[in-house]
């Protein structure tokens, strides 16, 4: 895909700046004349989106430290200083509370878009390594940062979560005691938490440069899983994808300014407005919901050391997944057996977050009649969290007799049908 | 919308086809550009930096030629109970001819002279039913200790006009607080202030 | 194909009602509907029933309940219950200044109490009148007096309660209007505990604090139970947000453009993509 650059400098000073630093050639053949597939539908848009939630999120984390105080005796009355004080200090808040939230909404159906139609197979193995290295960076930038309010989800999530490092045998209480700073969180964990916080995002940026390099390399995956084969199938990435990327970013912003303007705190915990008190814990504490199925994935195992392990290993398997699936067929629009368990698998991580959100002894609703807690469902789905990746994937491709397929990407969106709404994930 | 006197080139199709790009774009450039302002404007004071407390000052406690140094909205300054004689040494200046004849006293408002009264308490306001002896007002200074050359706070008692003398570039200030000599452009500024008692100052 | 489409729509679909039915289901009494004046995309504070609220806190709650990241200034900021339409309200214009520290109603509540400053030139803490940029005072001087006068309960910070508190508003009214139920047998309620449904678990340690014309309000409103309950639970909505109508209106004017920068962004990609078959 990425043939010889066509960037012809026009002025003398592009001329003589492209062969000291050929920067603008660079941004010429990645953004502008880059080959794209032609049939890429609105699911490919979540990239883009993804690099404006990450500019958000460190452009109002940078203005916010201004005014945040790393204190367990100031930290929470800062928050508020800034809701009240600060000027537009509510509004930049805001933004980056729901930001978090809106980061993992796309990070999620960016990495299903990849499930589903294959694109981390050959030869996009280190691309989607390095986007599960992402992923991980950000789920350590949104739980340090939760912590930063000190309300009282913030103090017991950080308590919750830094006991969870205590499992590990022999160093485990060593370990805790030295993400603390003390014999428990405190003031020097809200220190180093703040300092870390800031950092990851700049980490994130790094690999996401990387994640864009090891994609320009194979070129864009596409929704047939057809690698390109002539100019016919692509078209340059400027104007056709900046324009398309563009509209789906401003859709996607409406959907967070609607959050941001209309409902802050929705997606958020009462108890995070409460400060923090090691004296007492919440009734109900429970992750931000984008972390609600790795907690019950913890909670599926009876034993500490398991369920960490376990739960470590639901990230783990991302990245193995590239070997794991044996099937030759990307995408799954060709795959008929695979689409139907991909749809289970979206449903057990629905269900799973589910689970996470609940007390593992409350009945599930419907279910529970016949004695079916939330504790039991729970188990049920990481079951097949796990059996997805390790042994339905796997089998699939040795048992499954995929579809025919078309001869290029080209002639699957002139042959036959007529062409498809951009909009349909699969048609 | 569509110029059909300009669609020479490409046709009618081609205009209308340039106005929705430069729509688009343009909405989103002004939209970005709208954006910044929050980002600009949070680095401003902010609204319980702008209300700070007032700065109580209790005159009763000062002997005549004694200085004290109090701080108000994050700022030292000047409070003095000068003698006679240093009134005296400030009023014999001609106002005219000094470096900066204004008084920079916002209690009587931008362009009055420099002269020893309109820079003493006498401009204070009086809070209801109080009263200030006169002669005793005028013999305080009040005013921002930061040089306005370049902000460092003048030494005291020191300088030509045994006042303040800067030590940062060498400003001179008289017992009014006017500067005299040195690279200093303005007297220094008097704060808002009012008398709640006969001995009490409060500034802001 | 299309059943593929259909099963995940309803997948997720089940997901989200699956997810509000598990949200309604609590271990408490739900607090009782009520229509604020600021609920909806374009909900304002009404000023009289902040001032009524404000009223209740300051002869009621503040016996027992600090504000603490609340200063008396935050009353006449713009949308709060003191702004030039708070002001005008209360028929007070003449008394309004865009500056709340200069504000002559903010000025006298403040001066209604007693704030420690110091160290004075001696190095002794003294008391003096409040001023409009003093912090509300706690009725304590610590946690540990707050809960020894309260037998153990601390009465809870109420700056940012109707955040703090699932029902938000809503909960609070209810809360206070609470008191009248019958005690379940089953329940046991120790000297000093009071049964409110609405509280979590059900017991309080709060007593019955609003009664018929408990205060007296300047605009003359009858001072009944559910008057103060609503008047007050409004009063701490706007103590948890006070910018909560600037947000609403910024949001209408960013909605607005979104969606007309959502349009031509979609008629700049139809146009652009014509003749593409893809």
């Amino acid at each position: 895909m990425s043939g010889p650059s066509t960037y012809d400098p026009k002025t003398g000073i592009e001329r003589w700046l492209d062969s000291r630093l050929p920067i603008i050639r660079l941004g010429y053949d990645s953004f502008v004349d880059f080959p794209t597939p032609k049939n890429l539908n609105y699911w490919y848009t979540f990239g883009g989106i993804l690099t404006v939630c990450l500019m958000i999120q460190i452009l109002t984390g940078i203005v916010l430290a201004m005014h945040y105080v790393p204190h367990v005796d100031y930290a929470f009355a800062s928050i508020e200083r800034i809701d009240r004080d600060v000027n537009f200090g509510w509004l930049l808040r805001n933004i980056h509370a729901v930001g978090a939230s809106m980061f993992f909404l796309a990070v999620y159906l960016h990495i299903f878009r990849g499930l589903y139609y294959g694109s981390y197979k050959a030869p996009r193995e280190v691309l989607w390594i390095l986007g599960v290295v992402i992923y991980l960076l950000m789920m350590a930038a949104a739980f340090l940062g939760y912590v930063l309010p000190w309300g009282q989800m913030s103090f017991w999530g950080a308590t919750v979560i830094t006991e969870l490092f205590g499992a590990i045998p022999l160093v485990g209480g060593p370990i805790t005691e030295w993400l603390w700073g003390g014999f428990a969180v405190g003031n020097t964990t809200l220190n180093r938490f703040f300092s870390l916080h800031y950092l990851i995002p700049f980490l994130i940026a790094g690999v996401v440069g990387l994640h864009v390099w090891a994609l320009h390399v194979p070129g864009n995956n596409n929704p047939t899983g057809i690698s390109v084969k002539t100019s016919n199938d692509t078209l340059p990435f400027h104007p056709y994808y900046t324009v398309k990327d563009g509209f789906a970013i401003a859709v996607f912003l409406v959907i967070f300014a609607a959050f941001v303007f209309y409902a802050p705190d929705v997606l958020g915990h009462a108890d995070n407005y409460i400060e923090a008190d090691p004296l007492v814990t919440p009734a109900h504490i429970v992750p931000e919901w984008y972390l609600l199925p790795f907690y019950a994935i913890l909670r599926a195992v009876p034993d500490k050391l398991g369920g960490v392990i376990l739960m470590f290993g639901a990230i783990g398997v991302l990245f193995i997944l590239p070997w794991l699936d044996t099937s030759k067929v990307r995408s799954m629009r060709y795959r008929p057996m695979a689409k139907w368990f991909f749809v289970g698998f979206l449903i057990a991580c629905l269900g799973l977050g589910w689970a996470g959100a609940e007390l593992p002894d409350n009945p599930v609703p419907i279910l529970g009649a016949v004695g079916i807690d939330f504790l039991f469902f729970g188990r049920v789905l990481t079951l097949y969290y796990f059996a997805y990746f390790l042994v339905i994937l796997p089998v699939l491709g040795f048992v499954e007799k995929p579809k025919e397929r078309p001869a290029s990407i080209d002639a699957a969106v002139t042959g036959g049908k007529s062409a498809a709404p951009a909009a349909a994930p699969a048609e | 919308m569509t110029d059909e006197t300009q669609a020479v080139d490409g046709g009618e199709e081609t205009t209308r086809r340039d106005f929705i790009y430069i729509a688009a774009g343009g909405t989103a450039a002004i939209g970005g550009a709208l954006t910044l302002w929050p980002f600009i404007d949070q680095m401003n004071p902010a609204a319980d930096t702008l209300a700070e407390a007032s700065t109580e000052v209790n005159l009763a406690a000062l002997d005549e030629g004694v200085g004290i140094t109090v701080m108000f909205r994050s700022r030292p300054h000047f409070v003095r109970r000068r003698t006679a004689a240093e009134v005296e040494a400030a009023a014999e200046a001609d106002v005219n001819r000094l470096p900066d004849s204004n008084a920079r006293n916002v209690n009587i408002g931008d362009g009055e002279l420099a002269t020893v009264d309109n820079r003493s308490a006498l401009t204070a306001a009086v809070a209801d039913g109080v009263t200030v002896d006169e002669a005793f007002a005028r013999t305080i200074l009040v005013s921002g200790a930061n040089c306005t050359h370049l902000g460092c706070v003048p030494t005291e008692g020191a300088g030509e006009y045994d006042a303040w003398f800067c030590p940062c570039h060498g400003s001179h200030y008289d017992t009014a607080g006017r500067i005299r000599r040195g690279p200093a452009p303005e007297n220094l500024p008097i704060p808002p202030m009012t008398f709640t008692a006969p001995t009490t100052l409060v500034l802001g | 194909m299309k059943t593929f489409h259909r099963v995940l729509i309803a997948a997720a679909g089940a997901a989200v009602i699956g997810s509000v039915a598990a949200w309604a289901a609590g271990e408490y009494k739900k607090p009782a509907e009520y229509d604020f004046s600021f609920e909806g995309p374009f909900g304002t504070f009404d000023r009289a029933q902040l001032q009524r609220g404000f009223t209740v806190y300051e002869n009621v709650c503040a016996a027992c309940h600090s504000l603490e990241h609340l200063d008396f200034r935050h009353l006449g900021m713009d949308g709060g219950p003191f702004d030039e339409q708070g002001m005008a309200v209360a028929g007070m214009e003449e008394l309004y200044s865009p500056d709340p520290n200069q504000n002559e109603v903010i000025r006298q509540i403040a001066s209604r109490t007693m704030v420690e400053d110091g160290p004075d030139e001696y190095g002794d803490m003294f008391m003096r009148e409040g001023r409009p940029a003093d912090d509300f005072p706690s009725p304590w001087e610590n946690e540990a007096q707050g809960r020894a006068a309260n037998g153990g309960a601390y009465p809870p910070d109420l700056s940012v309660i109707t955040k703090a508190r699932y029902g938000g508003p809503e909960y609070i009214r209810s809360l206070l209007m609470g008191y009248d139920y019958e005690v379940p047998e089953d329940l046991d309620i120790r000297p000093g505990n009071y049964y409110n449904p609405y509280m979590s678990g059900e017991v309080i340690a709060m007593p019955p604090v609003l009664y018929p014309d408990g205060v007296v309000y300047e605009d003359g409103t009858e001072a009944t139970v559910d008057q103060m309950a609503t008047d007050v639970a409004a009063f701490l909505h706007w103590a948890s947000e006070p910018h909560l109508e600037a947000r609403k209106r910024m949001g209408v004017a960013v909605m607005l453009y979104l969606l007309l920068l959502c349009g031509l962004l979609y008629a700049a990609y139809r146009t652009l993509w014509r003749n593409v078959k893809h």
